[in-house]
């Protein structure tokens, strides 16, 4: 039998969640010998691949980059979960939304004093407001906590990964 | 003092004849979720959470309101209640800026409690991510809109068992928001006595005390019922 293709994303977030997939420890080598991980912020593969069977995704959606890898994401991916708080709310990337669009938030953060240069030709543009995935993606699974525990994660993707729906009872949380 | 007797969940129980359906059922052990309700306040019936079905009558009823009379047969859970209960809680997550992870009362919410309860992962329904401000100008206390759900526990513990009536309710949805003093910032407002106990019932991150960290204690709230029954039944009893 085919190991399932598993991918890991990482969006508009901190990489905490990651940090916590990798807190799985020594359950990283089991993982590792029942799953195939064909892409990843962890590896060096450039391109997301065809035909993946679980792909976690960590952040929230903040510039167009982020657009348009979450659709090439979602139709390239059967069971799509959303990883952490900021992929599922929003959650601290979108701190930024009541306080109006990307020009008024960058002008905050980096002042009025100076022209900003336009880096749009090598920087995403920013969106002017931060999304959750389930705004333009349908999401399969909702892996809440900032982050979630690695025993949560462990427990969604050794599940997906053996074609059975998880039990996140009492182990996954928003906060 | 008569008593009457009526059905919660198919089970016949007594009732005092002034009691409600919440303080039957509690007495009961039979869980009904609420926010808005404290022991030791007056019932607003604000957050809808304790909503009930009752047999013979086409609308739900708030259960902290409505009296414990003879023969009601009344139901708290059901596929109807859970949905809105649900659907209650995700809107007050997408009304206001809820974010648990950097909140002062993570893991310590009763919003976050319910939400957990219920097993609610996700909220269908977008944030409104609305421009709330805070209020810092107390010493000793904060007053952030964005985590406040208006359940009105703060103005009613003021009003009732502090007696001062610093806090009011301001304009209308989702304007809507408490204020001291007729909208003065909280450290100027001269009916304040600085008591706490606003701080103290407040469900959420709403208000708190300053150098409040992730790491603090869940608020107490026993003082409530403390005060109350020393007042109404002069029995100094913890």
């Amino acid at each position: 039998m085919r190991k399932p293709r598993v991918a890991t994303v990482w969006l508009g977030g901190c990489s905490g969640c990651h940090m916590s997939l990798l807190d799985m420890d020594e359950r990283l080598l089991d993982l590792a010998s029942s799953i195939d991980l064909v892409f990843s912020p962890l590896m060096d593969v450039k391109a997301f691949p065809e035909d993946v069977d679980v792909t976690l995704v960590e952040g929230a959606i903040a510039n167009e980059d982020h657009v348009e890898t979450i659709r090439r994401v979602r139709a390239r991916t059967q069971t799509l979960v959303a990883l952490g708080d900021c992929a599922v709310t929003g959650n601290v990337t979108a701190l930024r939304n009541p306080l109006g669009g990307a020009a008024p938030v960058l002008s905050l953060v980096y002042g009025t004093a100076f022209d900003r240069p336009d880096a749009s030709h090598i920087v995403p543009r920013l969106l002017d407001r931060v999304l959750m995935l389930r705004a333009l993606v349908r999401v399969d699974l909702y892996l809440p906590g900032c982050p979630p525990s690695a025993d949560a994660i462990h427990h969604a993707l050794t599940a997906l990964a053996a074609g059975r729906a998880p039990d996140l009872r009492d182990r996954a949380t928003l906060g | 003092m008569a008593v009457t007797t009526l059905t919660i969940d198919g089970t016949p129980v007594s009732a005092r004849d002034d009691q409600t359906i919440l303080d039957v059922a509690r007495e009961h052990g039979i869980h009904i979720p609420t926010l808005c309700h404290v022991p030791g306040l007056s019932e607003v019936g604000a957050c809808r959470l304790c909503l009930v079905e009752i047999a013979g009558s086409p609308k739900l009823q708030p259960a902290c309101l409505t009296p414990a009379t003879e023969g009601l047969d009344v139901t708290t859970r059901s596929e109807r209640l859970d949905g809105y209960r649900r659907q209650i809680v995700e809107l007050l997550l997408a009304e206001r800026n809820h974010v648990c992870s950097v909140c002062v009362a993570n893991t310590r919410c009763d919003l976050q409690d319910l939400a957990v309860a219920m097993e609610l992962h996700h909220v269908r329904y977008e944030h409104q991510a609305p421009a709330f401000a805070l209020d810092a100008s107390h010493d000793r206390f904060v007053l952030d809109h964005n985590r406040c759900i208006l359940c009105t526990r703060c103005v009613r513990v003021c009003d009732e068992i502090e007696g001062a009536h610093t806090w009011d309710v301001m304009a209308r949805g989702g304007e809507s928001r408490i204020v001291a003093d007729m909208n003065q910032p909280w450290g100027a407002s001269a009916s304040c006595t600085s008591c706490g106990k606003c701080v103290r019932v407040c469900p959420t991150g709403a208000l708190f005390e300053k150098g409040t960290t992730a790491g603090s204690p869940r608020k107490d709230r026993s003082f409530l019922t403390y005060l109350k029954t020393a007042r109404e039944r002069k029995l100094w009893i913890r």
